[in-house]
């Protein structure tokens, strides 16, 4: 009889033995190791590619017609008989439109020639065609130089003035803001009901002219500038002969992609990297850089950081250590749970309901009555963005926390509170550290949210572009009423918000890598921390 | 109703206990509880599981205030102070009656702040004097040879058996009068646990202990004197030869003799 059973249906055993579970589970996680490999590889590969400066085209078409630009797509035709391909064209001044749709078929001849020109420009997109000619009074093309060396040069040259056109810049800003504040002075003066006639009065007024001259000067001096900048133009022609003559200082870059070496390329595309990061963004957010977004991102992770961190694990704290066991505290774990589930965009109602017009309202009453009906507090700014998504993370703060105390051995506490401690220097001196690699988690997964949502954002101060930084070097330096720019909302307004979507197809893949990088960064940091922490003071197994 | 078989005198008791009754919410844990012991003497309390000794043990340092829905009812004094009392600073009853327990719970930190952490809670900061006592404590506790070399590792790599004796070490740091043990030996293996009873011997020149152990040869060895608890009663105290050889009361025969565990 032991034999039989030993032996057995193999089919049964199979069941019994769970092997099917082994499969499933397998399946399960692989599937989504594969999702989230899928995303970053799509990301990554549509997004590292876009500053790789590509080669240029120039075709000539059966019709006779010569069109140039970069080569962005291929793929077979609506009706299947053949290729086309979708060519970036630029010349947006010239043409109206920047991508061009063509039929292989249609093209007679494709060359790339080294003398092709791509210029970035601060207004229009790119170009492409040939340099002609440029006018440069003060100073002589060298007889070693070709036309784009002397382009070279020429921009070089004008260096020095672009230097003193950004200082002139910011002094015009400078003066700007003092005439503001003085304005905002008079307000006050007149809502206090200090007459034109009371000696402060007098002296703001007269400060006012004195600055107002300052900045007539200044735009003289701009003016003078500009049109000393002016005098340098370039011609170009695109490849069917049209020409276009623009200002210098029109022209952000001028490369020649057909004619670059590898390490010229890498050198281009590490410069374009640079430029990502450290400048503004131009062309309504489709051209340029990022910095405001990144700092905007950054600085709002921090600020709620600053506010839901605390909050989260005092909470905990009280929740787990202090507070009497009963219903109230079952009810109050429950409550907490579940505002973790709340969508997101209903805090974002709620944060400009209380925060932006109920608090905000409040203080602007209090504090700048002069200034209304222009709201100072009482409109979204990064203080409120701040507090509604430390509203939002609290919770989840607050789980961790607990957790994490919850898992600390009850040994520990008794071995503590015998010899003498109090409730509150066991905390301090052993739970508190004991707990902190999962309170660490909770920050972690706080702070990737902080960085992630838009909807609470767009209605609580986020904004397509903004004037200025929220920290930047006049008093009071932090600037919490200022609006701000933030790479969430960033891809979602390129992507979708922008009069040209193909143009800027690429920078919504830059933009989106770039979050995911960031994101990728301050959990790295923060689990290495964790990791680090968790060796210190985690108990291994009696 | 008890029958009261503590029949001996004790000159000069550490602390005393008069009709202790204790209660879990409604159930009465402990009844009437008479019993005294003897300065620096090694007192066991043995009896079966769940009789009480060790929620007896806990009401000597106020541990159970820590459980919600505990009551004490009665008289517990410590020298003469009512520990009872509503008003009393718990924090400084602590250090004066120290704890080990079953399971050794040495906190993730380097042996040397393991040893002193009663120490700076206390408020005492200065490094001569707590490198001073750590190693006196150490010594005491027969553990100072082995970790000399490693006070600043962490207390958490050392063997089961060196974990508890640290755990002595840190109780006897903040010189106690009275150290209250709850079985410190059953998580042991017998080698570890013939260290710490060794230790125990030498500890009681100083210390009073008392100690809860299931093992009844185990308090035979150690012991000076033993109470024997039964359901919530202290049923006999006395010395423990006496206890062990010739006990009065048929209920400690029965647990001696092994006829119910």
């Amino acid at each position: 009889m032991g034999e039989k059973t030993l032996q057995g249906k193999s089919m049964k055993k199979f069941w019994r033995i769970g092997e099917p579970w082994v499969w499933v589970t397998g399946a399960a996680l692989s599937t989504t190791l594969l999702i989230c490999a899928t995303l970053i590889i799509v990301v990554m590969v549509n997004g590292l590619g876009v500053f790789w400066p590509s080669q240029v085209v120039s075709l000539k078409l059966k019709d006779g017609r010569q069109v140039a630009g970069e080569i962005v797509k291929r793929e077979a035709t609506a009706l299947g008989d053949g290729e086309r391909i979708q060519l970036k064209v630029g010349n947006r001044d010239l043409y109206g439109m920047d991508f061009r749709w063509l039929d292989l078929d249609q093209v007679e001849e494709k060359t790339q020639p080294s003398e092709l020109v791509v210029l970035e420009r601060q207004e229009y997109g790119n170009f492409y065609g040939y340099l002609q000619d440029i006018e440069a009074p003060g100073l002589e093309k060298p007889q070693t130089l070709d036309l784009v060396g002397y382009f070279h040069l020429v921009r070089e040259n004008m260096s020095s003035q672009l230097e003193q056109a950004e200082e002139l810049d910011q002094r015009m800003a400078k003066v700007n803001r003092r005439l503001n504040k003085t304005r905002q002075e008079l307000l006050e003066l007149n809502y206090r009901g200090k007459g034109p006639d009371s000696p402060q009065f007098v002296d703001l007024t007269r400060r006012q002219l004195v600055l107002r001259e300052d900045f007539e000067d200044l735009v003289e001096q701009q003016r003078q500038l500009a049109a000393s900048l002016n005098r340098f133009q370039a011609t170009f022609a695109d490849v069917s002969g049209r020409e276009k003559t623009m200002p210098l200082v029109e022209i952000v870059r001028l490369y020649q992609p057909n004619d670059m070496s590898v390490g010229s390329k890498i050198l281009f595309y590490l410069a374009k990297i640079k430029e990502l990061l450290v400048e503004e963004p131009r062309e309504s957010n489709t051209e340029g850089g990022l910095f405001p977004a990144i700092f905007g991102t950054v600085m709002l992770v921090f600020v709620m950081s600053l506010f839901s961190f605390p909050l989260g694990v005092i909470a905990a704290i009280y929740l787990r250590e202090y507070a009497k066991d009963g219903v109230v505290v079952r009810v109050v774990r429950i409550a907490v749970n579940n505002l973790a589930g709340i969508p997101s965009i209903v805090y974002g109602i709620f944060g400009l309901g209380f925060f932006v017009y109920g608090i905000g309202g409040a203080i602007d009453q209090l504090f700048f009555p002069e200034r209304l009906p222009t709201p100072t507090f009482g409109t979204g700014g990064i203080l409120w963005a701040s507090l509604t998504l430390a509203l939002l993370t609290v919770p989840v703060v607050i789980v961790a926390t607990d957790e994490a105390l919850g898992a600390i051995p009850a040994g520990v506490r008794d071995g503590s509170l015998a010899l003498g401690a109090t409730k509150f220097q066991t905390l301090v001196r052993i739970l508190i550290p004991m707990a902190s690699p999962g309170i660490m988690t909770g920050l972690i997964l706080a702070m990737a949210r902080a960085a992630g949502e838009v909807a609470p954002l767009m209605i609580t101060g986020v904004v397509k572009l903004a004037p200025s930084l929220p920290l930047d070097g006049e008093f009071p330096f932090l600037h919490l009423d200022r609006k701000f720019m933030h790479l969430g909302f960033h891809i979602y307004d390129i992507g979708f918000q922008s009069p040209n979507v193909e143009a800027a197809k690429p920078m919504v893949f830059v933009t989106t890598l770039l979050l995911v990088l960031i994101v990728l960064v301050m959990s790295s940091f923060a689990i290495y921390l964790r990791n680090k922490m968790k060796k210190r003071y985690t108990y291994s197994a009696f | 109703m008890t029958m009261k078989s503590t029949e001996i005198q004790i000159t000069d008791p550490v602390i005393e206990v008069e009709k202790l009754n204790f209660y879990y919410g409604s159930t009465e844990a402990l009844h009437n509880i008479d019993l005294q012991f003897p300065r620096r003497q090694v007192t066991a309390l043995i009896g079966p599981s769940g009789c009480g000794k060790s929620t007896f043990l806990r009401c000597l340092n106020r541990m159970n205030d820590m459980i919600d829905g505990t009551r004490v009812e009665g008289s517990l004094r410590l020298n003469g102070m009512e520990i009872n009392a509503a008003n009393l600073d718990v924090i400084e009853l602590r250090r004066r009656v120290g704890m080990v327990f079953q399971k050794s719970n040495p906190f993730p930190k380097s042996i040397f702040e393991n040893v002193v952490y009663g120490m700076r809670i206390a408020g005492i900061r200065d490094r001569s004097v707590l490198t001073e006592t750590c190693e006196k404590a150490l010594r005491g506790a027969g553990l100072w040879d082995e970790v000399k070399d490693r006070l600043n590792q962490s207390a958490l790599g050392l063997s089961g058996g060196q974990m508890q004796r640290l755990c002595i070490a840190r109780a006897i740091a903040v010189n106690p009068e009275v150290i209250l043990m709850d079985e410190p030996c059953s998580a042991l293996d017998p080698k570890s646990t013939a260290r710490v009873e060794e230790l125990i011997g030498e500890l009681r020149e100083n210390y009073t202990i008392i100690i809860v152990t299931h093992n009844m040869q185990q308090a035979a060895r150690v012991s000076d004197y033993t109470a024997f608890f039964f359901e919530g009663l202290l049923v006999e105290f006395g010395l423990t030869n006496q206890l062990f050889m010739k006990p009065r009361n048929k209920q400690t025969e029965d647990y001696i003799t092994g006829r119910f565990g």
